[in-house]
């Protein structure tokens, strides 16, 4: 009998679900995390989940871990001291940005750049250079560059190094030598090069990527190192980490630590792991997942149980090429401010947040400015006079007083103005879910609506409403998905090369070779860890376009399929797809930019999880009346207790459904069903 | 307006009443319309001055043509006036000709979309975007020529003219059109890309429209015009002096032996708090060029640019709109270099189009000093690199070139940045991999950047090795003229051009040159302009430019400027005392502006200084 454990650190909270692998039993916990060490919060849960189950620690053979470790040190600004060496002529490289100012007209006034996260003057050129063609131009000067290395590292402690030259995806000849050299005078520090880490076109992105990922790397090294280590201690030898990576697949902790920059969407990867585990088992495969936290949503779509995945990870000012599932986030939360402007007397919404400290008025911790959270406690989704699971008091009397002060800026009434608020939140993540659905070419009526975080069940109904997207899904536990999402992945890595080719010049035999000799670097970390090649599940992609277009599409292929058919499997495909995306198509000048191997471990079969469901009646789970307002009017609605709710009840709206992390609205005209997963299903009523 | 649209549905739009929260959702949804607008057209466009640059530009404007959403200002009404015909639903509208459309587009490149948008039969709106295309013909490869003395040599003018008629494309013109460029898959990909990026939008409005109703649409589009106009009102009295402030800027020359070109502009404020006006008066401006210099400006375009500067202050999220037009009145001299007689040649516009920007600053900032950014980055120099490669097949290469970005208020100015919205560099790894040429040095010039107690920012050096023999054409500015400084802070270095050739020789081009023969091995190094310093560069933390000598940005000989002298790379603080304290002595008094010298004093030295012989006045 074995245990799997999944965990997740969030910036308030560790949540962690254990589940009983032989018959999908599970237990969760929720403790505060401890950020200057996180390792330590993770294993305070661990053992308050098994005193509180009564498992034997040295049971639980696998640890699932999504980790915000990477991105809390891009953020805070907190990672390794990097130093960088580029190719002549090109040491600014990340100080010029691709000469990028944000913003509209004029934007450039009012522009503060972030420092470089390998400064300027931990950054050299080596000589040498590299043709476009992957022909050496002129040979790695190594006396030179061994001499130059020498002073600056008796100048400065660099922790981690980056090797980034020119031209180096198509030949990475001369970072290795100069890698093995920088091994020899800086001893035991992380080194890493670009033509490993990330081996695509664009000197800025590859050298800032490979930069993030020493930024990082000596950090999450440790952080894995230790954990391991402790639970190694605490349960057996045996005992698997794998950390959950911003793809959704899971990486060894070994794997992990070597190429963080593959981490840094580890988090919200995990809530979208956690959301299509619970809509699949339901028989939901089309899915748009509306993930609302304090600060921020983060928005997906999943199309037949797949995530899609893009090649950009952004956090922060800082954006890399590394492989994510495509979560686009804006920021308006619980917790978005909202305001007046004087001149224009227009409600604005966000992105400035209350956070945690002070918080919204009505947690009476010092915040005196309206938020999302006030409003919904105005207009009474949020109920003031119940408490319920956690210990946060809600006070009603604050809300309105901050509300109101807008209300009167505008000149409208109190209601309307909380109203407003919320109506013009739901219309920014409304945009964001237009962005991955709308104009992807995806119509959101023919998808499920995922709504859970901390505030995403308030909203999900309305969300619904603007997007006609139904059933509006709430998931078990809203608030610990992503521990759920941590403990039901795979194992999973890549690899990928540029290819650059024109359709037309390409040779078959070629082309499946180059795929071949993918799987086989893709594989490599399976292999370290024991992971057997009859286990091994292997995908093939190409990106595919138009010569010289941006736009590009990661297309499957298999190799029987391209024996069979050859390469016009993936033009017909790309020319089919462009027309539904851009109303045209081109139908010539093909070009493959890009081929990827991904390979994925099989898992053993794992019984499905146990979610605890009760047969009492709909009036046992009522906990007693309430009222909201909506659309301009009061209602009555009844407040019920979610894990006292029936499989197969139904609970019509108006009404609140509170748990303990999370409050669901059922809007007037709208009813939720617990199915036997126990989601909640929101409908319309017919 | 001699257009005429036809609704086959003539029930008119009434003006109702919208709640405040209704108009701020659909500014949103039309927020997210022009975010989509520029998303459809970089991943469909080809060419690489679209796709990588950004260099477009997207609208939608209500009924009456009057953007809404946007960057640029509105067109269409120069557009309804100038065009003598019915439209239709299903139509969609092309032109590139400034003289055709009110100078909605100020150069032939620019190829403009216009689609106007119905709903159940009747007009609802107008979408429209424009970009540069990477050919229109004509000269030169690229379709700039300095030398051109006409617009008939600048390559195919189209004027108003249906791409489709009621749905469908009229292949013929296409073609017609298409065969006259020397890029005609890359334009026919771009202007794919600038209709579907329009027909999304209009797809768009429809969509708000059936949500909230055509007529709280349409209501809502003019109520967001009166807010521009309530907090426009509000700016203009705020920052628009009653006292006439007068600013003059140069364009250093035209590439044909004449300049510098003097851009004058007064300013001030007539009317009523209530309703105030804000004038801007050209009068003083040099005459037209003979060259292609000539920036034919529209007047809404300048209000566009000065709205968007000032609005900013106070509600950043504001969508930003034609709504204050009447506030504005615009005066240009009529055969002026901003308003040329017709048919004179406008393709070199994009000097006298950024200094604009600089002028704009020194006339507003004179009211208010501190919240006035120094002289920068005011161009978009460029680089033509065309001829055939070792296959035998025809290449042409569009760079844009980037520099300093002033000293501002807010702080140091960027190094090898882009003023211009959206703007972005060319990877160089893609040049490298699609032409031939190999780009062996990119990195800012140290010391560039004007002193002050914030930083200019660096210019950019870019030196391009040619590996096939071919033609190059150079437009650059701000060869002569300082980007000035302000407050105190040092104009910033000008740009220079020096071609090295394969056998060691060494010659200096001019700013403005074309048709350049360059051989495999020769090296071109494009030097970029640093923007100017803001404020007193003897007050900045001296520990401020130790590090910036740590980081190459600014040499222990730079240092001094700051009156900062350095020991091994430490400052020295009390020489440092010193040299600032006779810096101070000598220096006097501070002036508001810092130009480097009297146009008289500048030309006298060019010679020496920049190696090339000053042009005569115009």
């Amino acid at each position: 009998m074995s245990y799997r454990l999944g965990v997740d650190v969030g910036g308030t909270f560790t949540d962690l679900l254990l589940v009983d692998d032989s018959n999908g039993e599970t237990y969760t916990a929720k403790v505060p995390s401890t950020p200057e060490d996180s390792s330590i919060g993770v294993l305070d849960g661990i053992n308050r989940i098994c005193s509180q189950s009564d498992i034997d620690l040295s049971k639980v053979s696998q640890v699932m871990h999504g980790t915000t470790v990477a991105t809390n040190a891009v953020l805070t600004g907190k990672g390794a001291k990097v130093g960088l060496i580029t190719t002549k002529g090109y040491r600014q490289v990340l100080q010029v940005a691709r000469s990028f100012c944000p913003g509209g007209l004029g934007g450039w006034v009012s522009y503060v750049k972030t420092p470089l996260l390998a400064p300027l003057e931990l950054t050299i050129e080596a000589d040498e250079r590299m043709g476009a063609d992957g022909q050496s131009v002129s040979p790695l000067d190594k006396d030179l560059f061994k001499k130059d290395l020498e002073l600056l590292n008796s100048k400065n402690k660099i922790e981690a190094l980056t090797i980034c030259f020119i031209n180096s995806y198509v030949n990475g000849q001369h970072e290795i030598e100069a890698k093995e050299i920088a091994k020899k005078v800086l001893g035991d520090i992380p080194i890493s090069i670009s033509s490993e880490v990330v081996p695509e076109m664009q000197e800025y992105e590859r050298a800032e990527t490979t930069v993030v990922n020493s930024y990082v790397r000596p950090q999450v090294s440790k952080y894995v190192t230790n954990l391991q280590n402790s639970l190694q201690d605490k349960m057996s030898d045996d005992v698997n980490l794998a950390i959950l990576r911003s793809d959704g697949g899971l990486a060894s902790g070994r794997a992990a630590a070597e190429s963080p920059v593959n981490l840094l969407l580890s988090g919200p990867a995990g809530g979208v792991a956690g959301a299509m585990y619970f809509c699949k088992r339901s028989g939901f495969e089309n899915i748009l997942t509306f993930d609302m936290g304090g600060t921020s949503t983060d928005v997906a779509l999943i199309q037949d149980g797949e995530a899609r995945v893009r090649r950009e990870t952004r956090v922060g000012d800082v954006t890399v090429r590394a492989p994510s599932v495509d979560v686009r986030t804006v920021g308006a939360g619980g917790g978005s401010i909202a305001f007046v402007p004087e001149l224009t007397k227009a409600l604005r919404v966000g992105p400035e947040s209350a956070g945690a400290e002070p918080g919204p008025a009505a947690y009476k911790k010092g915040g005196d400015k309206a938020t999302v959270c006030d409003a919904n406690v105005v207009l009474g989704y949020l109920p003031s006079d119940v408490k319920l699971g956690g210990d946060m008091i809600i006070d009603r009397e604050s809300s309105v007083k901050v509300v109101q002060e807008l209300a009167d800026a505008m000149g409208i009434d109190l209601m309307a103005a909380a109203e407003g608020i919320i109506k013009i939140v739901n219309e920014s993540m409304l945009g964001a879910l237009r962005l991955v659905s709308v104009e992807q070419g995806y119509d959101p009526r023919d998808f499920a609506l995922v709504g859970f975080g901390g505030a995403g069940p308030l909203h999900a109904n309305s969300l619904g409403i603007l997007t006609g997207s139904w059933p509006v899904i709430i998931p078990p536990g809203p608030g610990v998905l992503c521990a759920y999402g941590d403990a039901t992945t795979k194992v999973r890595d890549e690899a990928s090369q540029t290819y650059v080719k024109k359709v037309e010049d390409i040779k078959l035999e070629d082309f499946i070779t180059e795929l071949e000799a993918l799987k086989t670097r893709a594989s490599v970390s399976f292999e370290k860890d024991g992971i057997d090649s009859t286990r091994q599940v292997v995908k093939y992609q190409a990106d595919i376009r138009y010569t010289g277009q941006a736009f590009q599409l990661s297309l499957g292929i298999s190799i029987d399929d391209l024996k069979k058919n050859s390469l016009s499997i993936l033009t017909d495909e790309f020319d089919r797809q462009h027309e539904q995306l851009f109303t045209f198509a081109h139908g010539k000048d093909h070009e493959i930019v890009m081929l990827r191997a991904v390979v994925e471990a099989q898992n053993e079969e794992m019984a499905d999880l146990d979610i605890n469901t009760s047969n009492s009646s709909v009036d046992d789970a009522k906990i007693q009346d309430s009222q909201f307002y909506y659309e301009g009017k009061w209602h009555d609605a009844a407040l019920f207790e979610r894990n006292k709710i029936g499989v197969n009840s139904t609970i019509p709206g108006p009404s609140i459904i509170q748990e303990m992390d999370s409050t669901t609205v059922i809007l007037p005209g709208h009813s939720a069903t617990v199915d036997k997963i126990g989601n909640l299903l929101i409908n319309p009523n017919k | 307006m001699t257009a005429k649209i036809i609704e086959t549905n003539d029930t008119p739009f009434n003006r109702v009443d919208v709640d405040t929260v209704t108009v701020d959702i659909i500014e949103n949804a039309l927020k997210n319309v022009r975010e989509e607008m520029d998303a459809v057209l970089f991943r469909t466009a080809m060419s690489p001055g679209i796709r990588e640059q950004g260099d477009c530009f997207p609208m939608v404007a209500n009924r009456e043509g009057k953007m809404v959403v946007g960057q640029f200002g509105s067109f269409i009404h120069g557009f309804l006036a100038a065009y003598d015909d019915e439209i239709e639903e299903g139509d969609i509208i092309l032109t590139n000709d400034p003289y055709m459309c009110n100078a909605a587009v100020s150069h032939l490149p620019d190829w403009i979309v216009l689609v106007p948008v119905f709903k159940d039969g009747r007009h609802l709106a107008w979408t429209a975007m424009f970009g540069h295309m990477s050919d229109n013909g004509g000269m030169v490869p690229g379709s700039i020529p300095i030398k051109a003395e006409t617009i008939f040599q600048e390559g195919i003018r189209i004027p108003p003219t249906k791409l489709y008629k009621k749905g469908k494309i009229q292949q013929d013109i296409l073609e017609l059109i298409l065969h006259n460029v020397r890029t005609s898959e890359w334009n026919r990909f771009d202007l794919n890309a600038l209709v579907a990026s329009c027909r999304t939008a209009s797809k768009r409005c429809v969509e708000i429209a059936e949500r909230f109703g055509d007529e709280i649409f349409d209501s809502t589009m003019q109520i967001m015009l009166e807010r521009n106009l309530q907090a426009m009102t509000a700016i203009i009295n705020m920052i628009v002096p009653e006292e006439p402030a007068y600013f003059e800027d140069y364009v250093c020359d035209d590439g044909v032996g004449k300049g510098p070109y003097k851009i004058a502009c007064k300013m001030w404020r007539e009317g009523t708090p209530d309703k105030p006006l804000a004038i801007f008066d050209f009068e003083g401006t040099d005459p037209q060029a003979e060259s292609s210099i000539n920036f034919y400006m529209n007047e809404e375009m300048f209000k566009m640019f000065f709205g968007s500067f000032t609005i900013n202050l106070v509600d950043p999220q504001i969508l930003f709109n034609d709504g204050f037009y009447d506030l504005v009145d615009v005066r240009i001299p009529q055969g002026s270099l901003l308003k040329p007689n017709f048919p004179a040649a406008l393709s070199g516009r994009t000097h006298a189009l950024g200094r604009i920007f600089d002028v704009m600053g020194g006339v507003l900032g004179q009211g208010a000093p501190d919240a006035m950014n120094a002289a920068g980055f005011s161009d978009s120099p460029h680089l033509f690199f065309s001829g055939y490669d070792k296959k035998g097949e025809w290449f042409q290469l569009f760079q844009i070139g980037f520099g300093g970005i002033p000293g501002r208020p807010i702080g140091d100015g960027p190094d090898g940045h882009s003023l211009w919205p959206g703007f972005t560099n060319v990877p160089n790894e893609f040049i490298e991999a699609y032409f031939p040429l190999r780009i062996v040095k990119y990195e800012p010039i140290t010391d560039s950047g004007g002193a002050g107690l914030h930083r200019g920012g660096n210019g950019l050096s870019v030196a391009y090795e040619f590996l096939v023999d071919g033609q190059v054409a150079l437009h650059d500015d701000r060869w002569l003229t300082y980007p000035w400084g302000v407050n105190g802070g040092e104009p910033g270095m000008r740009s220079t051009k020096k071609l090295v050739r394969f056998d060691g020789s060494e010659e200096w081009l001019p700013a403005k040159c074309e048709g350049v023969d360059v051989k495999e091995g020769d090296v071109l190094y494009f030097n970029t302009w640093g923007g100017g310093g803001w404020g007193d560069p003897f007050s900045r933390d001296p520990s401020l430019v130790e590090y910036d000598c740590l980081r190459g940005l600014v040499s222990s000989e730079g240092a001094k400027r700051y009156g900062v002298v350095l020991e091994n790379g430490k400052v020295n603080e009390e020489e440092t005392k010193n040299l600032r304290d006779k810096l101070k002595n000598e220096r006097g008094d501070i002036d508001l502006f810092n130009f480097g010298g009297t146009i008289d004093e500048i030309k006298s030295s060019a010679r020496e200084e920049t190696h090339l012989e000053p042009p005569v006045s115009p």
